[in-house]
């Protein structure tokens, strides 16, 4: 049974509410905005490709991007050329920036297929008007994760073999045995399903922009893409059925790649690593700084492109409501962690902690704690989650927090380990900020012409969500996809 | 139908209407009629459709069912034949069936090809990639992933008439009717 498209403003029963409850009702903002119909709608987000004169901070804002892409260019380049050695790790600390940057993208890829596939079996229809471009973000977010083990292999062409299972010619296979090649499947996998979702998706938008655009160029480059979709009752049909089985497989696959991250430390003996409760752990984290990014991105795109209407402060409420949540279990991991090292009475593990809070870089575990522990409680109030601005910056603050988060996890539990004469300290090249500047250059490259060559919200899903999308007598609605 | 040299020349007769309750309404009355060769066109899904125009249940979710266990019991042989016969390694005393570690890429190959037979077979069954189809020859039709809602009856139904289905179209009162050439 679909829901009642606007179940909050108009409850059948208003009589036998408290007046409390209904006060609490006016305040819950809309889905979209009141007064849309399906012409408004499309020409809302048709326009923004198709029409609209591009706001001069698109410019600004690609150029920016773009300088920075080329950064990574060069870097990739003097990579090849040179090796690995040009990166700051080296025994003991063997793994930095190349895995905190692989945990940290990948991770914010997942709030993309949480909103896109999970909120979509809760039926929870807020969904729908950012499930489209933070899916994009997933893309690109993975897209950028997956440079740095790549690239970590220094020469990734020699690497194939190890990496997939192929016929070659030294007869060699891949250890199925280890977490690293788990992560490969993981990663590849999830990588190839969030792009036939996101297309699947796109399909029925492509043709409406093939319908809407006016010049030939336009016609002719959506028209091949929407691949002859003629928006066919039993076309729908059977796009319905996979557009459900398809979120019904996304769902426990984000969860899985997550947790397979996590085994690649988990699986080890490294103390900080070496704990159970890693997945749940690292998939809390995954959503929680997801959801920053998304917020990131979407408060200055409804600003740019005016789709304050169709991104309402309903969206903004409950994506704040989602880091809170998700941000109260990883505070609720960092002390698990604590207890845990104590509880175990083991020298190592006691260390270790130690070392996090007091060693020399103590500063970043309190920083993470202060911000995805102490700066999060914030959003408990409803004056700051009104605030838009505002959040923009305390999202942005998250994504730190997090990025912190796997620095302390990785660089710290490395670089003192069980033998003391092999300490020592790690500190980043300039190539290893060549490298992480240059992503976040080809992430935002990316989601810049995305956002300006296709449609950022999905069209006909927003459909569903005006009034008239209901059928008047009665019975089931339209089907909220 | 050759004898028939008027509608040999169209596909169907297309009618227009600018909300889904008209069109789930017009949908049944031409099914109630015993009309069968229609489909409808809307800007999207609408559920109702589907018991209006009599459609059956498709075949993906099975479908895609077969493409998971296909994917899920490669990815397993394809570690079992690897790990333990053609290449078998002791890795810390482990049996070379060590199936526990085997577990996660089984997962995701099980999910990887059920994923592509979603989207191969949903193609596939709608017929698509089709860039020509006769539907697209009708003005209005631009419309139909926009804010239109059409019912289209096609020429091949046993019960079509070019002037009958015309005036039975029009009786149901849509922004109006049009020849859809083939």
């Amino acid at each position: 049974m679909a829901q009642p498209q606007q179940p909050l403003q108009a409850p059948p029963e208003a009589g036998s509410m408290t007046a409390a409850h209904r006060e609490l009702l006016a305040r819950t903002p809309e889905v979209i905005a009141p007064g849309h119909s399906f012409g408004s709608v499309t020409d809302k987000v048709a326009g923004i490709v198709l029409t609209h004169r591009t706001p001069i901070g698109w410019f600004l804002g690609f150029g920016v991007a773009f300088l920075f892409l080329m950064v990574l260019n060069v870097t990739i380049v003097k990579l090849l050329f040179t090796g690995i050695g040009i990166w700051g790790n080296n025994i003991p600390v063997g793994w930095a920036f190349d895995i905190i940057n692989f945990v940290w993208w990948i991770g914010i890829g997942h709030a993309g297929t949480l909103i896109s596939a999970i909120l979509l079996l809760f039926r929870q229809q807020w969904r729908t008007s950012i499930n489209r471009f933070a899916e994009a973000m997933t893309l690109f977010a993975v897209a950028c994760a997956a440079m740095f083990p790549l690239l970590h292999t220094g020469r990734p062409w020699l690497a194939a073999y190890w990496l997939f299972p192929y016929p070659n010619t030294m007869q060699l296979w891949p250890q199925f045995r280890s977490p690293l090649i788990w992560d490969v499947f993981a990663v590849t996998t999830y990588f190839t399903v969030s792009l036939l979702f996101w297309f699947t998706g796109l399909i029925p938008d492509l043709a409406t922009l093939r319908d809407t655009a006016q010049s030939k160029f336009g016609q002719r480059t959506f028209g091949v893409l929407a691949l002859g979709w003629r928006g066919s009752a039993r076309h729908w049909q059977r796009y319905e059925t996979i557009y459900l089985i398809l979120a019904g497989l996304s769902t426990p696959l984000v969860l899985s790649v997550h947790t397979v991250v996590s085994f690649d430390f988990a699986v080890s003996n490294v103390p900080g690593w070496h704990a159970t409760f890693f997945p749940p752990y690292f998939v809390a984290g995954a959503i929680y700084s997801g959801f920053a990014m998304v917020m990131t991105l979407a408060v200055p795109m409804r600003a740019a492109f005016k789709l304050d209407d169709l991104i309402t402060m309903r969206h903004i409420h409950n994506m704040t409501k989602i880091m809170l949540a998700t941000g109260m279990i990883v505070a609720y991991a960092y002390v698990n962690e604590v207890f845990y090292a104590w509880y175990s009475g083991n020298l190592y593990e006691q260390f270790m902690m130690q070392n996090r809070q007091t060693g020399p870089y103590g500063p970043f575990y309190w920083m993470l704690i202060a911000i995805n522990a102490c700066m999060i409680e914030l959003f408990w109030f409803r004056k700051v989650r009104d605030n838009v601005v505002l959040l923009f910056i305390l999202s942005l603050l998250v994504n730190v927090g997090m990025w912190l988060e796997r620095f302390v996890i990785i660089v710290v539990s490395l670089h003192r380990d069980f033998l003391p004469s092999s300490w020592d300290m790690y500190a980043p090249t300039r190539w290893d900020f060549g490298m992480f500047t240059g992503t976040i250059g080809l992430f935002l490259s990316l989601f810049f012409l995305f956002v300006r060559l296709l449609p950022a919200i999905s069209i006909f899903e927003v459909r569903t969500l005006v009034p008239e999308a209901r059928l008047r007598h009665g019975g089931a609605s339209a089907h909220p996809l | 139908m050759a004898h028939e040299p008027e509608t040999a020349m169209i596909h169907g007769l297309m009618a227009e209407f600018d909300n889904p309750t008209d069109l789930v309404d017009a949908a049944n009355s031409a099914r109630l009629a015993g009309y069968t060769a229609m489909d409808a066109y809307t800007p999207f899904p609408i559920e109702e459709l589907d018991d209006a125009l009599g459609l059956k249940k498709n075949p993906l979710p099975l479908i895609i069912l077969l493409g998971g266990i296909a994917g899920g019991t490669g990815g397993y042989f394809l570690e079992y034949w690897t790990q333990v016969i053609t290449w078998p390694m002791n890795i810390g005393g482990r049996p070379f069936h060590s199936w526990p570690h085997f577990i996660p890429v089984t997962f995701e190959c099980t999910v990887l090809v059920a994923s592509f037979a979603a989207f191969i077979g949903m193609l596939a069954l709608n017929g698509l990639p089709k860039p020509y189809h006769p539907v697209f020859n009708v003005p209005a039709f631009d419309r139909a992933s926009r804010d239109r809602f059409f019912l289209c009856i096609e020429a091949a139904d046993p019960r079509f008439d070019r002037h009958a289905t015309e005036s039975f179209l029009k009786d149901l009162h849509p922004l109006g009717v049009s020849e859809v050439a083939a």
